[in-house]
């Protein structure tokens, strides 16, 4: 069996409090998920910055590209009647 | 390339680059990674030798910040196409740099004091306005050593407080650590503007912020009343409050010097990369036996559990 | 002990993410020694500090086993001596922090400590015993190494606060698991294991890390640092 020495690339995820999301914080090295895990918990808490990880391989992560941002975001600029600001509420009507 | 006429906007890893912008990139990044890990050498040293149990503790825990910052910052230059693997080996073998600083010796534990107080003192004025430089991984990565780095500057300063305020012999190790980082401290902003033919296309491209020169004199601004408050004095006669220009004039660093360690000819370079050298190699038959445990776990197991 | 071992390991681990990860761990083991010193010298009331203990006794003073106080310049003996060092202290904090006592705020702090130290020592030992034929070999040979060295951690001392010879059977419960899924051969027992730690006798290795690691303290009787 050959095996390459170099460890695979693996995102990082941290949930810093309770009731947030997990955001990105990094990435590391490490030969499997199981190490993944427990480097990302050495490598970006030990400042007790999470409560929470998820590691990712980096592989796994599929990712718009630039070529595509007009294609992608740029069609909802004129949309503006998903914003309520788009709405105009006569004076005096509250909780709408 | 858009930040070279638009200081405010960020590259992200995915974006069109110019070669050269992600070259020059790729090198100051990875120097600065590299500066991390091998920066843990001079202190590392000290951890066994440290004369109580509070600093021990401070140490080993900064030194073990400079390895996760050098991390950061070859995972910030893995994001421009170039693995961490092959900087190691542009390192080990002499194609890449570090810190000129990290090759002078640390000979008493006042040089712990002084590294932190004078070495981190000036990596953080080079370091904060890169917080702000134009690639947006770097950045995030100098915002979070930046954070974790205020420490290790203000326990360098305790120890030589401590020292300076202690028996004559301390005060003594003190003022010697001093005197011997000062002028190399000097150096690590590099040769001045007019030797540094880089700089003015580094500051277009949004990577440096300031010249070498400027850092210097901020540097410099910064640490006097510091080491005044320490007690002790450094090492530069001509070092005088300047009052029209509203800074500190100094001496000039022995760039000639800078040049010598630069190219590989300073007291220690050679030790601190057969160092650095011997515990990649050491360590390569570990890394492949995770590798082949986690090969074997694969083909054992092929499907992945499910994130939670 | 285990931390000054440790400490040398910080710029030499195999991957810099390890470098970060023996770090964490000698810092938990040194926060410890640090609780219990500030235990110990609290119960004695002799004014003595922690920094007293550690660097202003010689070697027959130190009361530590042997297994912690030899050599570990190869990261097989590493985690192969942190897998048997853990699984004890998980055992011994595990009892600590149950009960009344002084030790008990350091042992309920320790209990979650270790438990992070022997899963570490674990996935290692577990990845060095099954990774490649030399990290077989390797693993194998630090066990043989360091097994001798176990017994002492569980001989009887009924006037213990925590008498090692009722965690035998819990120490081993949580070692030969791994041991076994890693493909490594329990060693047999030497008839007459090393041992004299407690008493104050140690290998010859305990004087030269102690000479090293009191030196600067020592050169500046009195001092503050």
């Amino acid at each position: 069996m050959t095996t390459r020495a170099e460890w695979p690339l693996w995102e990082v995820f941290v949930r810093a409090r309770r009731g947030m999301a997990h955001v990105h914080v990094g990435s590391l090295h490490a030969p499997d998920a199981e190490m993944a895990l427990r480097n990302a918990r050495d490598v970006y808490t030990r400042r007790q910055e999470g409560v929470s990880l998820w590691v990712v391989p980096a592989t796994a992560v599929v990712a718009s590209t630039p070529d595509l941002q007009g294609a992608f975001f740029e069609p909802a600029a004129d949309k503006d009647y998903r914003h309520p600001t788009h709405y105009s509420v006569p004076e005096g009507v509250d909780h709408l | 390339m858009e930040p070279a006429t638009d200081r405010s906007a960020t590259v992200e890893p995915r974006d069109p680059m110019p070669d050269g912008y992600r070259r020059t990139l790729v090198r100051q990044i990875a120097q600065h990674a590299h500066s991390e890990i091998i920066g843990m050498q001079p202190e590392g040293e000290w951890i066994a030798r440290a004369p109580s149990l509070r600093r021990k503790a401070i140490l080993m825990a900064k030194v073990q910040d400079e390895a996760g910052h050098g991390l950061y910052l070859y995972a910030a230059a893995e994001t421009l196409g170039t693995p961490r693997e092959e900087l190691l080996d542009a390192l080990h073998t002499g194609r890449q740099k570090y810190s000129s600083i990290f090759n002078y010796p640390t000979l008493t534990w006042a040089d712990v004091g002084a590294i932190g107080w004078l070495v981190d003192g000036a990596a953080i004025v080079n370091q904060v306005p890169l917080c702000r430089c134009s690639y947006g991984p770097y950045a995030r990565a100098m915002v979070r050593i930046c954070k974790e780095e205020s420490f290790h500057q203000r326990q360098g300063f305790e120890i030589l407080h401590t020292l300076s305020h202690g028996t004559p012999a301390q005060k003594a190790m003190a003022q010697d650590a001093v005197d011997r980082f000062w002028w190399p401290s000097l150096m690590m902003f590099g040769p001045p503007d007019a030797d540094s033919p880089n700089t003015v296309q580094s500051m277009a491209w949004g990577i440096k912020r300031f010249t070498n020169d400027e850092l210097r004199q901020r540097f410099v601004d910064i640490a006097v009343p510091q080491a005044e408050a320490l007690g002790l004095t450094l090492p530069d006669p001509e070092l005088r409050w300047n009052e029209e220009r509203g800074h500190w004039d100094f001496g000039t660093p022995d760039f000639a010097e800078l040049a010598e360690v630069v190219a590989g000819r300073g007291p220690c370079n050679a030790q601190r990369l057969a160092h650095r050298v011997r515990a990649h190699e050491d360590g390569a038959w570990v890394r492949e036996a995770a590798a082949a445990y986690a090969a074997k776990r694969a083909a054992r197991t092929p499907t992945r559990e499910p994130a939670a | 002990m285990t931390a000054q071992r440790l400490g040398w390991w910080v710029s030499r681990a195999p991957e810099l993410e390890e470098d970060v990860a023996l770090a964490n761990i000698g810092l938990d083991q040194l926060g410890q020694a640090r609780g219990l010193y500030a235990v110990v010298t609290d119960l004695e009331g002799l004014g003595r500090t922690e920094d007293d203990l550690a660097y202003l006794r010689d070697a027959p003073d130190f009361r530590n086993v042997l297994l912690v106080e030899r050599p570990q310049a190869d990261f097989a003996v590493c985690v192969v001596r942190m897998l048997l060092l853990a699984a004890w202290q998980s055992e011994v904090y595990a009892v600590l922090a149950a009960r009344e006592g002084p030790a008990r705020g350091v042992a309920a702090k320790a209990v979650k400590e270790v438990a992070y130290h022997l899963d570490h020592a674990a996935q290692w030992v577990l990845r060095l015993g099954d990774g490649t034929e030399l990290s077989h070999e390797r693993a194998q040979a630090a066990l043989d190494a360091e097994w001798p060295y176990l017994p002492e951690l569980l001989e009887p001392d009924p006037a213990a606060a925590v008498d090692p010879a009722a965690l035998r059977d819990a120490v081993l419960g949580r070692v030969r698991p791994v041991l076994d899924e890693a493909t490594l051969v329990v060693p047999g027992l030497p008839a007459d294991p090393p041992t004299g730690g407690r008493a104050g006798r140690h290998t010859e290795h305990l004087a030269a890390l102690l000479a090293e690691m009191q030196q600067v303290a020592r050169a500046h009787p009195g001092a503050a640092w």
